[in-house]
């Protein structure tokens, strides 16, 4: 009750002429919305929704793969399972400002003699067309933000994989081998299916935790124009005390969030009434 | 018999509520003698540089109990979050930390800070601070804070021996004589000869190239509206600041000052454009070979940023943040403050003995040289102003498009300047 009250509240003061830390002036409807897209200096918002979009982008995708990957080893019966997968989940019990920190200092973007963390590493190597300035780069740099977010899920979403391989039924794959599968046939045609909505709730929660992605961002880069994502620049608006823009930014995340994690709400809610 | 047990509880809690509260009305009656004084210095020479303060005080205003509001952390970030929602709450503290200047503006507009010029003229402030000071922090005829202390954002901090070993006997005193002792250091080996960090800082060195470009009038017409943004000598200025750029450190974006200043100290850069508090920072860190000049071109301007207390509008106990105010304002609180915090007394007429040789010729300049205020360091625009700007720098500094910048500079001006 008091979350959705302070939605309403939220959205109201999105919708008031109040850019300082006066009382507001008035209601401007949606203005407050339509100047983020197309009066804001520097197009400020539309380039924190670009690097959002790289961010999430690379984050699913890399957390995907790999948690896949891990979760077919794991699943094709490794020695030690037990100690890998403690291994790869660990990450997850770090706090995101923590690893931040640690990831500031390996992706120090300094090159050859200057360099440190892992471009001195491969400096070191003479793999140095490897070195690169990481976070830095204007066009590509959230790219490089996503990839301490995907050292720290992947392990989750292996999680995920390797509990959907195993609530698999042993009969499926019995009834494969009969029919005379191979083992690619096996994954393609029986057990990849049956984890179509595995990876859909992989995909919203790590879809949603990068939208309202900000202590990562903050701990390795601080806020700074060029890794801002709107959840830092509602941070840095509510700093300067301009209190609509930054509710407009907010309601306008949520609307984002609501896009895509109501549909698989509802979606669940079905298959269990269904279920039961 | 439930209803009787439920009304037993209810009652219980009301008696609970009712001595909780008779206990606050006792506390209240105590704490009539308190000043909150809310700041962010919690440690190093900032929390030594307060105790000065509060001993000066007990002695002064002996009536009075000082009470320590200080909230650590984030550069002031976290205190200003918190202050702003006790301010929103009507919950003041008795006075608070902020920066002298155009950056009280937020709060002036707000109507949560009190007018005490009427006390600057009772405690003589008005003669013993300069003039440029007090036309810098007069918003419409009234004041709103006393400054404890100056800093100087115009200072270029640099290694004796490296500028030695590239053949510079003397500071460069134009701006382009400062470009040639910089390809003097590059052709000798220096790659990147002027340290630089992260957005903030590459504002500071803008604003001290603007000053060099426009002078100290033109300067502080940016931020009051009278001069124009998108005129050619800013662009001209805009350009300069992109020749500086090339002359600096590619990973400037993940440097904090310290991380820049850092590279002096090693000799990998052989200057920095940083406040004061350079001075400070060295000294603690024991690198003596340093030295120190103002910023090529701004000859006798004095950029200052400063911190100040003010009255909050429902403080709860007036006398005694006037006493504080009154301690703050007093030559030696200023002097008590200074000492240890490494900074300047805004006062002229503090004596400069038991001062560091650095903060013995800043004091000298304070009282001859024109002052200018600081956007990086809020005295010379509001928070939103500061933020936008800071925002465009960060920019500039991965496009590099001049254009670009002077023209969002122009758009944050026509949103800021001179507005109340």
């Amino acid at each position: 009750m008091l979350v959705y009250g302070l939605i309403g509240w939220t959205i109201n003061l999105s919708m008031q002429d109040r850019h300082n830390a006066r009382d507001s002036k008035g209601f401007v409807g949606l203005d407050n919305y339509t100047k983020l897209f197309t009066d804001d200096i520097n197009d400020r918002f539309l380039h924190s929704l670009k690097n959002l979009l790289i961010f999430t982008a690379v984050f699913m995708i890399g957390t995907l793969v790999l948690g896949m990957i891990w979760a077919l080893l794991l699943e094709r019966g490794a020695r030690a399972e037990g100690i890998f997968r403690t291994v790869y989940l660990f990450p997850m019990a770090v706090s995101f400002v923590a690893s931040g920190v640690v990831w500031r200092w390996l992706m120090n973007p300094g090159q050859d003699d200057n360099s440190g963390g892992i471009n001195a590493i491969f400096h070191g190597f003479g793999l140095d067309f490897l070195q690169n300035p990481w976070w830095t780069d204007p066009d590509w740099g959230m790219a490089a933000m996503a990839v301490p977010a995907i050292w720290q899920l992947a392990g989750y979403v292996m999680a995920l994989f390797l509990a959907g391989f195993r609530g698999i039924p042993d009969e499926l794959r019995e009834a494969a081998a009969m029919d005379g599968a191979t083992t690619y046939q096996l994954y393609r045609r029986v057990l990849f299916p049956q984890l179509t909505p595995t990876v859909l709730s992989a995909m919203i929660i790590t879809g949603h935790m990068s939208m309202k992605m900000f202590d990562l961002i903050m701990s390795v880069s601080g806020a700074q124009w060029i890794t801002e994502v709107p959840a830092v620049y509602v941070w840095q608006t509510l700093l300067t005390s301009d209190y609509a823009k930054a509710a407009a930014i907010s309601v306008f995340l949520l609307i984002v969030v609501a896009i895509v994690v109501v549909p698989y709400l509802v979606n669940v809610n079905r298959a269990e009434k269904r279920s039961s | 018999m439930r209803f009787t047990r439920s009304t037993a509880v209810a009652a219980l809690a009301v008696a609970a509520l009712f001595s909780a509260s008779a206990c606050s009305a006792d506390e209240t009656a105590a704490a009539s003698k308190d000043v909150e004084v809310f700041t962010w210095w919690a440690d190093g020479g900032e929390k030594a540089g307060l105790d000065g303060l509060v001993a000066q005080f007990g002695t002064s205003c002996a009536d009075y109990k000082f009470v320590n509001g200080a909230v650590a952390g984030g550069a002031g970030t976290n205190a200003k979050a918190v202050l702003a929602s006790r301010l929103q709450t009507n919950d003041p503290p008795s006075t608070f930390q902020a920066h002298a200047g155009a950056e009280l503006s937020d709060y002036i507009n707000a109507g949560q800070v009190e007018d005490i010029s009427a006390e600057y003229a009772t405690w003589g402030l008005t003669s013993a601070f300069p003039k440029g000071l007090i036309d810098n922090i007069t918003v419409d005829g009234k004041i709103y804070s006393v400054p404890a202390n100056i800093h100087r954002a115009n200072v270029l901090w640099s290694n004796k021996t490296v500028t030695a070993k590239a053949g510079i006997t003397k500071d460069a005193d134009t701006l382009d004589g400062f470009i040639a002792d910089l390809d003097k250091l590059k052709a000798g080996g220096v790659a990147a000869p002027l340290a630089l960090g992260k957005d903030w800082t590459q504002v500071m060195l803008l604003e001290a190239v603007l000053i060099s470009d426009l002078g100290a009038d033109k300067f502080t017409g940016l931020w009051n509206g009278s001069t124009d943004w998108k005129g050619a000598d800013v662009t001209a200025s805009i350009e300069k600041f992109k020749k500086l750029l090339t002359y600096t450190n590619k990973d400037r974006d993940t440097l904090d000052w310290t991380d820049a200043e850092k590279s002096i100290m090693e000799g990998k850069a052989a200057y920095q454009l940083m406040g004061d508090w350079e001075a400070a920072d060295l000294d603690a860190k024991g690198f003596k070979d340093y030295g120190y000049s103002v910023f090529p071109g701004n000859g006798s301007t004095f950029q200052w940023l400063a911190d100040a207390f003010v009255l909050p509008k429902g403080a709860k106990n007036v006398d005694g943040t006037k006493c504080w105010l009154k301690t703050v304002g007093s030559a030696e609180g200023q002097k008590a403050f200074n000492s240890k915090k490494g900074s300047i007394p805004a006062r002229t007429d503090v004596s400069s003995d038991g001062f560091p040789a650095y903060q013995q010729a800043a004091m000298a300049d304070w009282k001859s040289a024109k002052q200018v205020p600081s956007c990086a360091h809020g005295a010379a625009c509001s928070q939103g102003f500061q933020g936008a700007i800071v925002s465009a720098a960060g920019k500039f500094s991965s496009d590099g498009n001049v254009a670009a910048l002077q023209a969002a500079l122009a758009a944050v001006a026509a949103q800021f300047a001179g507005k109340k």
